[in-house]
């Protein structure tokens, strides 16, 4: 789906009307001298206008930084940060100030004025633009209505749960009905099951006012759930990037298959992977309607191999099906090359593995 | 029949210059104060106009003030205070003084009350492409306002300590009375009379400061 603008040079790079937000060659150094701290380096990326873009990484990994980029409230010491094909380094402070309106940002701590009740800080944005306290507030009162709160108008944030807040958050941000979202950490304060919920409306600002969201976040769920593309994070770089399905089924890099591991296990408990230790396993991928294929019976009647499952499960992704098994082989080496075979043209993806 | 120097004129006029003093030195030291915070706020370094220069003179006006005893600000104003006012003495000649030492204090919490207010914030104002003006008047001060209330109690409560020593400039006032007649006249009803007063004028200040801000905060 999306590529980093230098990556591999395989097609021709989408056209800039396509892309909502794009980051070239952005690095961010802060300090100077030799206690300088390099927050970006040399980052480059694309989002497509209407995509859900995800960026994960641990804490220290940049993603805040970046994410900042998008609505100027970080500068890049190099490289540049283009809005709806818009070069924010153009722009001067007014113009900057009326850019920000298109780029809404919701956070981890909700940030909504205490003192002020929930519609008046839904209507603050469209107060900033001297639009009348009425109209402000029929509008405030819809985007509440939207996110499920047009009964709790006169409350105080201090009266809502967590979830609830983030609810406000999130309809102050659309209130206006920017071009981009951007979320910085924006489940991260929220149980489980409150995090899907506003998983689940951040999925319907996306798919009704078709807004382009950017996502940071360290729970590689936001990213299973949430997100069509993503970006890994480390140090600072973006070590990995494509679509969220091509990321879950071929990680490529370790930080990648740490986070992947985090919502599907693709370890060994130690126990089991001592008494296999050093004996060529095979990880078998499935995708979607694979699942239900049965392999492994085929491995047994057709091929005569002795087949031992050390580990499998499946996992819903958004509305894909990806699963993952872990199994040892046994029989005679032409047998197993054929079942290798065998395998290879009917899922995803095989690979011999030493654990 | 106890006796007492102390009448009931005497001491409804003493009463009125404190309230008269208190009231209009804090009318314009929460003016002067106000502005003086939100400056140093904003052209701190990481402030919404950052300006060093600015930010060194204000601090270090407001050091120099606060690092005044009252008494001695009052006496080494007196020119600048006859130039104000066109006078150095009397209620009017206090004025000056008072606010010019009320000023500094209420500008420090201020300040201090600005800067508890979250960070986040301002982020968020700022991401929401408000004005640094927008920022301070849709922003900070709202949220701050209940600390703000409370910053302000606290001042008023140091204003009226500082009129008792109005009367060195002839100012009179619940202090003066308590120096001139229940302390240099032995006057004991005076003196008991004028510590009530204080004491009951400090409680209403503080109660009511205490309840706004409670109502102001709505957590």
């Amino acid at each position: 789906m999306v590529s980093a603008p230098d990556g591999g040079g395989v097609g021709a790079p989408p056209s800039t009307s396509s892309i909502a937000v794009r980051l070239d060659g952005v690095t961010r150094r802060f300090g100077r001298g030799d206690r300088t701290l390099t927050a970006l380096d040399d980052v480059s990326l694309a989002v497509r206008r209407g995509d859900v873009f995800g960026v994960i990484g641990h804490s220290g990994a940049g993603k805040s930084t970046l994410i900042r980029m998008v609505n100027a409230l970080e500068t890049p010491t190099e490289g540049s940060v283009h809005v709806d094909g818009v070069d924010l380094a153009s722009l001067s402070t007014s113009e900057l100030r009326a850019a920000r309106k298109h780029t809404a940002m919701i956070f981890q701590q909700f940030q909504l004025l205490e003192t002020v009740t929930v519609l008046d800080n839904v209507a603050m944005p469209l107060r900033l633009d001297g639009i009348r306290t009425r109209e402000a507030r029929a509008r405030a009162t819809e985007a509440l209505e939207f996110v499920g709160l047009g009964t709790r108008l006169s409350a105080y944030p201090g009266q809502l749960s967590g979830g609830q807040k983030q609810r406000v958050g999130i309809a102050r941000a659309i209130v206006r009905n920017p071009a981009v979202l951007l979320c910085d950490e924006a489940t991260s304060a929220l149980d489980p099951s409150t995090t899907l919920q506003i998983i689940e409306l951040l999925k319907r600002v996306n798919r009704e006012y078709g807004t382009t969201i950017l996502v940071v976040t360290h729970e590689m769920d936001v990213i299973k759930d949430l997100c069509h593309s993503v970006a890994v994070m480390e140090g600072g770089r973006i070590v990995e990037q494509g679509a969220v399905m091509d990321v879950f089924v071929h990680p490529q890099t370790p930080v990648a298959q740490a986070f992947v591991g985090s919502v599907i296990p693709h370890e060994l408990p130690a126990r089991v992977r001592a008494a296999v230790g050093g004996q060529p396993l095979w990880r078998l991928r499935f995708l979607d309607e694979e699942v239900t294929t049965p392999i492994v019976g085929a491995l047994i009647s057709e091929f005569r191999l002795g087949v031992n499952i050390l580990h499998a499960d499946m996992t819903d992704i958004q509305d894909r099906t990806v699963g993952h098994m872990i199994v040892q082989v046994d029989g005679d080496d032409a047998q197993r090359a054929a079942a290798f075979a065998y395998l290879s043209e009917r899922i995803v993806s095989v690979e011999e593995v030493v654990l | 029949m106890i006796d007492t120097l102390l009448t009931s004129e005497l001491f409804l006029e003493a009463l009125g210059e404190t309230l008269y003093m208190l009231g209009i030195a804090l009318f314009f030291g929460s003016i002067l104060g106000v502005l003086l915070g939100i400056a140093v706020v904003v052209t701190r370094p990481g402030g919404v106009l950052p300006n060093a220069v600015v930010s060194f003179v204000l601090n270090g006006f407001i050091n120099v003030v606060r690092s005044l005893p009252f008494i001695i600000l009052l006496v080494a104003v007196l020119p600048f205070t006859r130039l104000v006012v066109g006078t150095s003495i009397g209620v009017n000649g206090a004025l000056v003084p008072l606010t010019l030492m009320v000023a500094p204090y209420i500008g420090r919490l201020v300040e201090n009350s600005l800067l508890e207010v979250p960070e986040g914030i301002v982020e968020a104002a700022k991401s929401m492409g408000a004005t640094p003006v927008q920022i301070f008047t849709r922003f900070l001060l709202p949220e701050a306002r209940g600390s703000l209330v409370l910053a302000l109690t606290t001042a008023t409560i140091g204003l009226l300590d500082a009129t008792a020593m109005a009367g060195t400039v002839g100012a009179g006032g619940i202090g003066d009375l308590a120096i001139s007649y229940g302390y240099q006249r032995f006057d004991g009803i005076t003196m008991l009379v004028t510590v009530v007063t204080l004491v009951v004028i400090v409680q209403l200040i503080q109660l009511f400061g205490t309840r706004l801000a409670r109502k102001l905060r709505r957590r």
